[in-house]
């Protein structure tokens, strides 16, 4: 099967406008007709839901949590990025669609990343206009700043606070349609399973997790917004409660997922302290800005105390290797950077796996009052968690699984394979190739939520009868209930097995697996390891874990086991695709591909597409394929931060 | 460290529910709290026990998931922060710690420490926003807000929505969380048009939904884990006089 992407053709400028032209338009009067399934109330599902129940059409949207605010979005702290060029400092459209086609080192397509780059202007003024308190300058125009890898200052935030602020302004358009009574909100409903009914997506089965019961939800769409899947290495900056069940489970109903291994490692993190430990915490890489990073030049000098240090003594080692750049390079730079030095027994801390980012030169040349404006949450933050005064003594980070680029495959409309599935935000694969810029993702979940999936859904459901009227898929129909009794099967065999080990343990066990093996450097021998190992875990999962009590009450137990069990499987694709693409780009880093300096070497002869993972059946092997990609507009060229 | 643990269990919104004890051993000062949890949640699987249930997700103080009360101190007794933030180090070795659910008559338990704050989104869904559709904004730069203002909304904007105001209040009134929904979007030029509206239908939801009244006892700020003032409740209680004057000459915007 090849894959179509369906992009349009022509100047890259005109695209997008072009595009929406030709895509069909439903009558206004007919719209209440169609319904729709949004799963997920993050930066791209809240946007979505709330656009698309303004424009009139019947929208069910669910989350996991007990309220939509509460979605993972919630925690980014750093900020969005917007081609406004406020700074007057040479931002435009294309320079931000330059910056995320190299930055992402060209693994993404270039007419997505140019429509993103375009309505990255879209957001800011429609968030500025929903009241979201974005930090301004004393004339009380927006202001700036520049976060990593970008060398213009086309930051817009919220104090630390970006996401959460950005997120309330989509939640409260969200509950304005609420009470307009064109979005339903089911909080605490948990999707188990997509509905299929003759090649289109036709609803979801979800759990309440509240009382436990199974529901069934028709609609003439299904739009998955429900988040990346970082989780699968246990131990991650995101939410305890972020998974690919949704996806996951998409995937198995016939969408393809598309470059599963490129996951991003955060350099700036808090170390792991102990094995006790549930999740990482990121400190957002705006501190990059003023903080530097440093590691001492022997290894000797590594359990001194960092004040004791001599400056002569200490290497910055990311500005000692990229000069132009510094502490700014892009975040899988930083992060291998300081996996090196950590691996040369430089590294500081409990366990040697910590590198020193030092606030005492900008403290001194700005004040301590100007960074605690700038960073005074963070810096409580990290105070809080470690017990140690960033003020005073530098912070201690390591790098930490963050985000991941990889996800369901989607066309340039967002829909997958899947006809009438389409999938959003950090669930589908779009926009960051290999790598993801920072302040990038809130970007791209609201440009798909607000603008993009408003038109291109409205040409996929014009050329359907609404479910409404042609009542052809009920639930009575025997795809609905076989896809009820699968997930009830499930549950029911998930809660019988009652055996000795629990969820977090099979959960540990895995995340460490891939950690060290498709983490932040994968090489064809460990790999080819973990893939022997992951079904033995698997199996034993399934014939090992205790889940204590029912599935008709509130059952946390079971929620978990129902994702780490997804987790199992996702595991094993990320490793095959690892495997399959020998070549470095991004935040996919094989040892076998390196340049002598030990940078990561590209190879575009052999791998310059995407790879979309098509599932093969109960331990059956998956099937590649490739959609290739081509660059007119940004000339292929190894990235150089030097 | 050890501690003697006395954990509020109640498998639904019916049933009584009552204190549990639990020793636990083997904590040590880096554990978090909700950490602490898992660690007896491990403990109760392996023995067949139901874990107890918890509501937690971002675990660094933004989510607004985490809702215990320990000690009687609501999110713990660590200033300006949630339960998730508060770490053992804080609690000395054989210390009993007594934990339990936000307690309060809108907030009806769901299992055990978990609670139903649904309330919250309906006091949002009443008003708390700015009707703007989606593409239909002007540039960001033609609204100009003074540093000042949009200082002094974020600080209101900064609230997570836990619920820590309700569960501490002796009358359960969730004055602070609405005052500081309220006051982030009436400070802001963008919030004028809809500020009266939105400050009535608010306040009229909140009292709907069974919160008690505001008597002053300002336990909410003290309990708020992002430090959201009390001086935005009189600045709501402003609001909400102006606009009731306001309405009695219009009649139209206070239905609904
Ligand atoms: C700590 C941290 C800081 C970050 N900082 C930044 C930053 O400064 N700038 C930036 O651009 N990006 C940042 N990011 C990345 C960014 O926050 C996320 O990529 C983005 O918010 C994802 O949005 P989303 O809408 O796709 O998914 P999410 O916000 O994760 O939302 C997922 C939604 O799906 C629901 N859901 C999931 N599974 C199911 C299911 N099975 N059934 C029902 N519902 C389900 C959830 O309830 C939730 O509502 C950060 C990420 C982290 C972890
Ligand atoms: S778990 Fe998110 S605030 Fe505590």
């Amino acid at each position: 099967m090849a894959l179509q992407s369906h992009c349009p053709t022509g100047p890259i400028e005109q695209r997008w406008e072009k595009h929406r032209f030709n895509l069909k338009l439903v009558n206004p009067a007919n719209k209440r007709k169609y319904e729709v399934i949004v799963v997920g109330s993050g930066l791209a599902g809240g946007a979505a839901a709330a656009s698309l129940g303004e424009l009139g059409y019947k929208v069910q949207c669910f989350c996991y949590q007990d309220s939509p605010r509460r979605a993972h979005s919630i925690a980014a702290q750093g900020g969005i990025n917007s081609a406004k060029n406020y700074q007057n400092d040479g931002d435009s459209v294309y320079r931000l669609f330059y910056d995320t086609v190299k930055g992402g080192d060209y693994r993404a397509r270039e007419s997505n990343v140019y429509r993103l780059a375009e309505v990255s202007l879209n957001i800011i003024d429609q968030c500025a206009a929903q009241g979201v308190p974005f930090a301004r300058e004393y004339g009380g125009l927006l202001d700036n700043r520049s976060f990593g890898g970008a060398q213009v200052s086309r930051t817009f935030y919220a104090r630390g606070q970006t996401g959460q602020q950005l997120l309330l302004g989509a939640y409260s358009a969200l509950e304005r349609q609420v009470a307009a009574g064109t979005v339903s909100m089911h909080t605490r409903h948990e999707m188990l399973e997509l509905i299929v009914v003759d090649g289109r997506a036709r609803g979801i089965i979800t759990r309440d997790l509240s009382t436990g019961k199974l529901e069934t939800h028709l609609a003439d769409a299904v739009v998955l917004a429900s988040g990346g899947y970082g989780n699968v290495f246990f131990l991650s900056t995101n939410a305890m409660g972020c998974n690919v069940t949704a996806t996951w489970r998409a995937h198995k109903k016939g969408a393809f997922f598309a470059n599963p291994c490129f996951t991003q490692i955060h350099p700036t993190c808090i170390p792991v302290k102990g094995d006790y430990q549930s999740k990482l915490t990121l400190m957002s890489e705006s501190l990059r800005n003023d903080g530097r990073v440093w590691v001492p030049m022997s290894a000797a000098d590594c359990d001194k105390k960092p004040g004791e240090i001599a400056e002569a003594d200490r290497d910055y080692f990311l500005e000692r290797r990229y000069p132009a750049f510094g502490n700014l390079v892009p975040r899988d730079v930083a992060s291998r950077a300081a996996k090196v030095v950590c691996d040369e027994g430089r590294g500081v801390g409990p366990g040697g796996l910590g590198v020193y980012l030092d606030f005492r030169d900008s403290i001194a040349r700005l004040g301590k009052p100007k960074i605690a404006e700038r960073y005074g949450n963070l810096f409580d933050m990290y105070h809080h968690i470690t017990d140690e005064n960033p003020y005073e003594v530098p912070m201690r980070i390591y790098p930490a699984v963050h985000y991941t680029m990889g996800g369901l495959w989607v066309d340039y409309n967002l829909m997958s394979n899947v006809p009438g599935l389409f999938v959003l935000g950090e669930a589908n694969f779009s926009d960051h190739g290999a790598n993801r810029l920072g302040a990038s993702a809130l970007m791209q979940g609201l440009a798909d939520g607000y603008f993009v999936i408003p038109y291109t859904l409205g040409d996929y459901l014009a050329q359907m009868t609404p479910t409404s009227t042609a009542k052809d898929v009920t639930k009575d129909h025997v795809e609905v209930k076989a896809a009820k009794k699968a997930v009830a099967e499930r549950l029911k065999t998930l809660l019988e097995i009652k055996g000795k080990r629990t969820v977090d343990s099979f959960h540990r066990e895995l995340g460490k697996l891939m950690w060290d093996n498709c983490g932040m450097a994968r090489s064809e021998t460990g790999l080819k390891g973990v893939l022997e190992k992951l079904p033995a875990l698997r199996e034993e999962f399934w014939k090992n874990v205790c889940i204590p009590g029912s599935g008709e009450a509130m059952n946390q137990e079971l929620e978990k086991a129902g994702r780490v069990a997804d987790f199992l499987e996702l595991g094993e694709l990320m490793c095959r695709d690892a495997l399959d693409r020998n070549e470095s780009c991004g935040g996919h880093f094989r040892e076998e591909s390196a340049t002598p300096e030990g940078e990561a070497k590209r190879d575009d002869e052999q791998y310059c597409y995407v790879a979309a993972w098509e599932y093969g059946g109960e331990k059956k092997a998956p099937t590649l394929h490739k959609e290739p990609l081509e660059f007119e507009h940004v000339r292929l060229s190894q990235r150089s931060y030097k | 460290m050890k501690f003697k643990l006395n954990v509020w269990r109640q498998a639904n919104e019916k049933s009584a529910g009552g204190f549990e004890k639990y020793d636990i051993d083997g904590i040590t000062n880096d554990h978090s709290f909700l950490e602490m949890l898992d660690v007896l949640n491990e403990k109760l699987i392996v023995t067949g026990k139901e874990p107890v249930v918890f509501d937690h997700d971002c675990r660094e103080g933004i989510c607004g998931s985490c809702s215990l009360v320990v000690n009687g101190h609501v999110h713990g007794p660590q200033e300006a922060a949630t339960t998730c933030q508060l770490h053992m180090r804080k609690f000395t070795d054989g210390e009993e710690i007594t934990v339990e659910p936000w307690r309060a008559g809108a907030f009806p338990v769901i299992r055990d420490l978990a609670v139903d704050r649904s309330a919250f989104d309906r006091i949002i869904q009443a008003g708390g926003y700015v009707s703007v559709r989606t593409g239909a904004a002007p540039d960001a730069n033609s609204i100009l807000v003074g540093k000042d203002v949009a200082d002094r909304a974020m600080d209101a904007a900064a609230c997570i929505g836990c619920g820590a105001c309700v569960a501490a209040c002796p009358n359960a009134s969730a004055m602070l969380f609405t005052a500081a929904k309220v006051r982030h979007l009436n400070l802001l030029p963008q919030g004028q048009p809809e500020k009266d509206k939105r400050t009535i239908r608010m306040v009229t939801q909140m009292d709907a939904e069974g919160f008690g009244a505001c008597t002053n006892h300002l336990e909410c700020e003290a309990a708020c884990p992002k430090s959201i003032s009390t001086d935005f409740i009189g600045e709501l209680n402003r609001d909400l006089a102006s606009a009731m004057l306001r309405a009695r000459a219009d009649r139209s915007f206070t239905g609904g």
